[in-house]
């Protein structure tokens, strides 16, 4: 298995943990993965506010780099907003057989143009799909028994343009959980939204969208996550939740690499725990051997 | 809206054309059978001033203004829940950012909270050719109301002390990494 690796914004800073743990696991898991080189932002949920050539031409600089550079790999990426955004602009040149040719007329100034050949893959759809579960369990050298887990996908991550899952009940991670030993509790937040952008500019919307995740998560002992914004949300406001809810929630935030990981027994340096907001320490005490 | 808040059909400015503008949807708009699936999928929806399907219905008939000026547009946090749910297949999550282009074109006063973030994220982005939290929420900051940036600094502080966001010496001016894609996009935008 071969990748070309687009980790987006956050993956290199507010997420390094998710960048580092995914790249250790893959590699564990014995992926070749090369970063691309000279990425930029694939225009978040910002680039198609400001304007809709923008909104596809930001992704399109990107799939023009793993154009060149791929040969015939496909491109990983573990943000599902760039996921999103680069199938997106996959869809919108499928449908508008004139649009590639106005991208490339604005990727002329990066000496670039793309032939619309690169297919963009989730970490979350790469890790159910290219690899059986065998493979994955006989990794496992530290099993999680005894740690029950709440699987959360969010929204771009499954809708609308991911063809490795149900849209709205997903399962792609049910059986991963299952082999590292772990127990899954289900609920019916699994694909709900965890505010993104609301936390900052409508606080009081995103922190109840955020408790009603949190609130059906609360009998796992940690919540596993496979996207960088619905991680910041969860983790990083579980204080201004609890007060918005009324009563304490207190959960430990995984990155699903994180925890296979963890399973597997790589090293802290490739898992950083310590950069949480919430403490992962008692999911670590809980298992056996600690 | 309350049920006090009547829109007098034949006083209010309207403009037929506006659904035109409405990418991608534009006229699958007229499918809609204001059936209210997108409310009530929507995570956001008690705390709009219109609901989606009102909002759809509004942009139907021309209510261009009503539509640009409403908070709901800046609620939407694009779950695309409505989009997949639609029984009419209206893409409308995709159409709600069309929305907010158009409001951010207008200038449109209010919301400046909302507003006010796509602005700063862009001109980071366009700058740094990728997106640097602290630059970013110190524009964002400075152009709403700096004192509420108190709230977050527990938190500001946390994340320091995690890793998680890095303090970093602003170098605005000098041309930005992503400026000539940029303009390249205004100038042929500005053609069609």
């Amino acid at each position: 298995m071969k990748y070309l690796f687009y980790p987006g914004c956050s993956a290199e800073s507010s997420a390094l943990e998710y960048g580092t743990s995914t790249l250790a696991v893959l590699e564990a898991l014995g992926a070749e993965v090369e970063e691309l080189k000279d990425w930029t932002c694939c225009g978040a949920s910002v680039a198609a506010t400001l304007s809709d050539l923008l909104g596809v031409v930001l992704p399109a600089r990107n799939l023009a780099l793993a154009e060149q550079a791929g040969n015939g790999r496909e491109m990983l990426t573990v943000c599902s907003a760039c996921y999103t955004n680069f199938r997106r602009t996959a869809a919108a040149i499928a449908a508008q057989p004139h649009l590639l040719d106005t991208i490339n007329q604005a990727l002329e100034v990066e000496g670039l143009t793309y032939h619309g050949t690169v297919q963009t893959r989730h970490l979350m759809d790469v890790l159910a799909n290219d690899f059986d579960l065998e493979t994955i369990a006989a990794r496992v050298q530290r099993p999680l028994a005894g740690l029950t887990v709440a699987p959360y996908y969010g929204c771009q991550t499954v809708r609308p343009y991911s063809p490795f899952d149900d849209d709205q009940r997903p399962t792609s991670m049910l059986g991963i959980l299952e082999a590292l030993g772990a127990t899954v509790h289900r609920h019916h937040r699994e694909a709900s939204c965890c505010g993104t952008s609301l936390l900052t500019t409508k606080p009081d919307v995103g922190y109840q969208m955020v408790g009603a995740i949190l609130e059906a998560c609360e009998p796992a002992d940690c919540i596993v996550t496979v996207c960088p914004m619905c991680h910041m949300n969860l983790d990083s406001y579980q204080d201004k939740v609890s007060q918005v809810v009324g009563h304490p929630l207190h959960i430990p935030i995984l990155f699903l690499p994180q925890l296979m990981g963890l399973a597997f027994g790589l090293p802290e340096s490739a898992l950083m725990f310590k950069r949480h907001v919430v403490p992962v320490g008692p999911v670590l005490a809980q298992l056996p051997g600690s | 809206m309350t049920t006090s808040e009547v829109i007098n059909l034949t006083t209010v400015k309207r403009d037929p054309t506006f659904v035109d503008s409405l990418t991608p949807a534009g006229r699958l708009l007229s499918r809609c059978i204001q059936c209210g699936t997108c409310t009530a999928s929507c995570p956001s929806a008690p705390a709009m001033d219109f609901t989606p399907r009102q909002m759809w219905r509004l942009a139907q008939l021309g209510f261009q203004d009503q539509v640009l000026h409403s908070k709901a547009i800046w609620l939407c946090s694009l779950c695309y829940t409505c989009h997949v749910r639609c029984p009419r297949g209206i893409p409308l999550t995709e159409t709600i950012v069309k929305l907010k282009q158009l409001a951010l074109q207008e200038r449109i006063s209010e919301w400046r909270e909302s507003t006010a973030f796509y602005r700063a994220f862009g001109d980071v982005m366009r700058h740094y050719g990728r997106t640097k939290e602290i630059e970013f929420m110190v524009r964002y900051f400075l152009a709403t109301n700096p004192l509420s940036a108190l709230g977050y600094a527990g938190l500001g502080l946390t994340l320091l002390r995690r890793g998680k966001v890095h303090l970093e010496v602003p170098r605005l001016g000098g041309e930005g990494r992503l400026d000539r894609l940029f303009e390249r996009v205004a100038e042929l935008e500005g053609q069609q």
